[in-house]
């Protein structure tokens, strides 16, 4: 299993550089330009010097090249000197990836946003699995049951109702009518006390349960598929021919059984964690990653989308194999050396 | 021991603080929404105008323009003419005179040092200024004293007043930014995202793209204000969403540049808990008329006067037509609402420039537009366009991305069908269609289309370098790269006297009588056809009190002056 976990992380290395390569070129060559959002009272010759001023007179190779060693040379050194308080080499005079229209480095925005992601869609995340699971088994358990038709229903609703359509419902009934919750996340917020806790449930409620709808219905159905499926295996009617109570039979012989693809589906979910809700972020003013995104495309800020997308593209190799090595762990007939 | 002494001595700190600044933080704190979040708070690096205004609250400018676009002092006692001497005889140069007593928010006075470091600042050739046309023709920033600083121009200016007027370019402090200049400037984020200021707000948090947090400075000159102690800007959403914040739940008490549908925005101001307040200054929305054969068959000379006129729009009676086709008052209501009137200048404002000699196409007049064809020998075929000598009346119509412009397109679409014109339709994404890339065709400045619709502006009150831009040698062409402002390809040689006359005119009513004749001009020779005169709206809680909408400077201009009331 080791020699297969290095053998793969050793095969990513030319699969992210070849990646980086890609994400760079679609960026660069397409028509977009970082003083296009400028007011037109800039004249366009200040505009042609801005463009200077951003490096876009260099050649297409060389500001490749310049991002690889800010990226994967720069960016990790400086880490280490944070992690460790201590300055590595020149690091006062190392240039960082630096976004286009903040001037800033693009790892502190990540830094700075990663909080609000996280405990905003890794909560509906969470929250979404622990609704979908029991709802799944008990809707296989009881198929065609007043319980599971309610369940399908709702899980149609929440997969197909677009979240930009539930999160502005939400804020109509809940901000504008009844006044309980906030319309906007309040990033500055700190969580020091018992109020100031209530206050931070408060204002994640609305976005929290939007994408927790939308996650929930996705892997509800996939667990239900995935019991039925094993529910009506030989195995199944063994431990019950054995005397086994219902209980037993369905959460720990059908559960664990049925759980190898729907950890899978979920594994590969995690990325989408890290890239944010752009929707849903969009629409509270969250303002996490995913807002970031849609922001540098907008603006056609290159190093700001091409350093995100590209940290994007990382997790989801890293989680592809985080899923290959969980399956060998649940599933002890799977094995790869 | 320790504790209680600190407590008894902010106990006392608060209970002084009060009396020692009447007036300053009483009305507690100021919740404002900038759907586009502020990127950076130093100007001279984003020309943006969520980043112009945001750092409005904390850095100044030796003048600003009120609401009604006349300059009022901010750092200087007075502004200089030449009347009083501040400007030359000759017009090139004018001397600015800081009040005394001024001090930065670290309590550093504020000196003609500080004037001069950072027209140096935006000067460098290495550091990509974004407010480097303000800066145009200064030959020399020099301290005469202490207090005094002279701006020398290398020709006549006869209206001197670009550099340091106006919230785009504030006075940075020479000591915090003294490492920061040219190539250096943009790797300064501490400085960038905090400058030290002498403006009523100091920055304590700034997260990029997303929220501000500020204070009242304690060292603003006038021991009174700012009223509000602590500030929010926030920013992200949609327009319609911070419209809501403040007209609807009330969680914010400031929402700027209110673009949404105006039916939408009156059912929101109806719950009560808000006001919209727009205000006008020179943005027009209108359709550029290309002079020039966008045919692609051109190769290399589409789009430019070497490849020669344009088929049928050159014909000044199509032109007239097109203009005379359209109902500009319902463009203005369905898109605009109380942000927009209809206009038929492309100068509209301020009030001294405006023409009133093409009102006419105030009027719709499809009739006469068809007559004016048919005289023209345009006739109708078979198939309802109109043609002539072997050329239909067949346009491309491009603009930008953008809800109400598509919206504004479908309308004059069905109009222009309704004299015989047919239109194709075709919006690119902001980001391109204003964008310089020179590998793209679909900027506004390339034009390969027959007729283009946006939006253009000039900053301040003087209509000069504006008007200008009609000028033959600003036409874009593959030889300046595309760069340069006559997007029409409109070239008179009586225009372009026009345009030297007023650059050595001082006199502002002649100054005037040239800017209308300009417009005039354009607008009768039908380079353009304006549609809507836009305004920008907003909208503040109904407990506050003291916003003044300004469409000449930052929206902020007088946060200093703003109430809660109750």
């Amino acid at each position: 299993m080791l020699n297969y976990t290095i053998r793969r992380l050793l095969f990513a290395i030319p699969t992210l550089l070849f990646i980086s390569l890609i994400i760079f070129l679609l960026l660069d060559l397409a028509p977009n330009d970082p003083t296009g959002d400028l007011p037109l009272t800039i004249p366009p010759e200040v505009r042609e010097k801005i463009r200077i001023s951003l490096g876009l007179g260099e050649p297409i190779w060389w500001r490749y090249l310049l991002w690889c060693n800010q990226f994967f040379i720069n960016e990790p050194l400086n880490m280490l000197g944070h992690i460790f308080d201590t300055c590595i080499g020149d690091c006062e005079n190392r240039l960082r990836v630096s976004s286009w229209s903040t001037r800033s480095p693009v790892g502190d925005l990540i830094a700075e946003r990663m909080p609000q992601t996280l405990w905003v869609v890794g909560m509906s995340y969470v929250l979404g699995i622990l609704i979908a699971v029991p709802i799944g088994v008990y809707s296989a358990y009881r198929q065609y049951s007043w319980f599971d038709q309610a369940g399908t229903f709702v899980s149609m609703v929440g997969f197909s109702v677009p979240t930009f359509f539930t999160g502005v419902l939400m804020i109509v009934i809940f901000s504008v009518h009844l006044g309980w919750f906030p319309s906007k996340y309040n990033t500055l917020h700190v969580v020091t006390d018992w109020d100031s806790f209530v206050f931070q449930v408060r204002q994640s409620i609305m976005p929290v349960s939007v994408l927790a709808l939308f996650n929930a219905s996705q892997i509800s159905r996939f667990m239900r598929a995935s019991m039925l499926d094993n529910l009506n295996q030989d195995y199944v009617r063994t431990a019950r021919a054995k005397g086994m109570t219902e209980q037993v039979v369905v959460l720990v012989h059908v559960l664990r059984n049925s759980l190898i693809p729907v950890v899978t589906v979920i594994a590969l979910g995690v990325p989408q964690v890290f890239g944010g809700a752009i929707i849903t972020e969009q629409v509270f003013s969250i303002n996490g990653l995913g807002a970031l995104l849609i922001l540098g495309i907008q603006g056609a800020d290159i190093p700001l989308v091409q350093t995100l997308t590209f940290i994007f593209a990382v997790l989801i190799v890293l989680f592809n194999l985080i899923a290959d090595v969980l399956y060998g762990i649940l599933d002890p007939r799977i094995r790869y050396d | 021991m320790k504790i209680k002494s600190i407590l008894l001595g902010a106990a006392a700190a608060v209970a002084i603080a009060p009396a020692a600044f009447a007036g300053r933080g009483d009305s507690g704190h100021l919740n404002i929404i900038f759907w586009q979040a502020a990127s950076i708070l130093n100007p001279y690096l984003s020309g943006g105008t969520k980043d112009v205004f945001s750092s409005s609250m904390i850095v100044e400018p030796l003048a600003v323009y009120d609401e009604n676009g006349n300059m009022v002092p901010r750092l200087v006692d007075e502004i200089p003419t030449v009347a009083n001497g501040g400007v030359s005889e000759d017009l090139k140069s004018i001397t600015w005179k800081l009040k005394t007593g001024v001090t930065w928010s670290d309590g550093s006075p504020l000196t003609s040092a500080d004037v001069v470091f950072t027209a140096n600042y935006c000067m460098d050739p290495a550091g990509g200024c974004q407010q480097l046309a303000k800066f145009a023709d200064v030959s020399a920033v020099e301290a005469l004293d202490a207090q005094t600083v002279k701006i020398s121009f290398s020709k006549a200016k006869p209206f001197p007043y670009s550099a340091f007027v106006g919230t785009s370019t504030p006075i940075l402090q020479a000591a915090q930014f003294k490492d920061c200049t040219g190539a250096k400037a943009p790797e300064c984020t501490t400085q960038n995202f905090g400058p030290i200021g002498t403006g009523p707000f100091v920055v304590t948090d700034f997260k990029a793209n997303d929220v501000i947090a500020l204070k009242a400075n304690d060292t603003y000159r006038d021991a009174a204000k700012p009223s509000f102690g602590t500030v929010t800007l926030k920013g992200g959403g949609d327009a319609a969403a911070a419209a809501r914040s403040v007209l609807e739940t009330g969680e914010f008490d400031y929402a700027w540049n209110l673009q949404v549908d105006p039916a939408i925005l009156k059912q929101m101001e109806a719950a009560g808990k808000g006001t919209l307040v727009s205000a006008f200054g020179t943005s027009v929305e209108r359709i550029m008329v290309n002079f020039t054969n966008p045919d692609p068959a051109l190769g290399d000379k589409r789009g430019t006067i070497e490849g020669g006129a344009h088929p049928f729009l050159s014909d000044p009676a199509v032109r007239n037509a097109l203009s005379m086709a359209i109902d500009r008052q319902t463009i203005s209501d369905a898109g605009y609402g109380s942000a927009g009137k209809p206009t038929c200048n492309v100068l509209p404002a301020p009030a001294v420039y405006a023409s009133t000699a093409n009102d006419g196409c105030l009027v719709q007049d499809i009739a006469g537009a068809n007559k004016m064809l048919d005289d023209a020998g345009w006739a109708k075929g078979s198939d309802g366009i109109r043609a002539k000598n072997g050329v239909r009346l067949s346009l491309l119509y491009q603009t930008s991305t953008n809800a109400v412009r598509q919206d504004t397109q479908a309308l004059v679409k069905q109009w222009w069908n309704e004299i015989g014109v047919e239109v194709e339709l075709k919006n690119i994404s902001a980001s391109v269609f204003f964008g310089g890339d020179q590998s793209s065709p679909d900027t506004f400045q390339k034009f390969f289309a027959d007729v283009e619709m946006y939006t253009n502006n000039f900053d301040g009150t003087d209509p000069e370098a504006y008007m200008g831009g009609w000028a033959c040698s600003q036409i874009p062409s593959p030889a300046n790269n595309w760069l340069g402002s006559n997007m029409p390809r409109f070239c008179d040689p009586k225009y372009d006297a026009m345009v030297a006359e007023m650059s050595v005119t001082g006199d502002l009513g002649k100054r005037a009588e040239l800017a209308k004749a300009m417009n005039d001009m354009l607008m009768q020779g039908g380079a353009m056809i304006p549609l809507v005169h836009r305004g920008n709206n907003s909208a503040h809680a109904n407990t506050l009190a003291g916003v003044k909408l300004n469409a000449w400077d930052s929206e902020l201009w007088n946060i200093a002056d703003w109430t809660r009331t109750n």
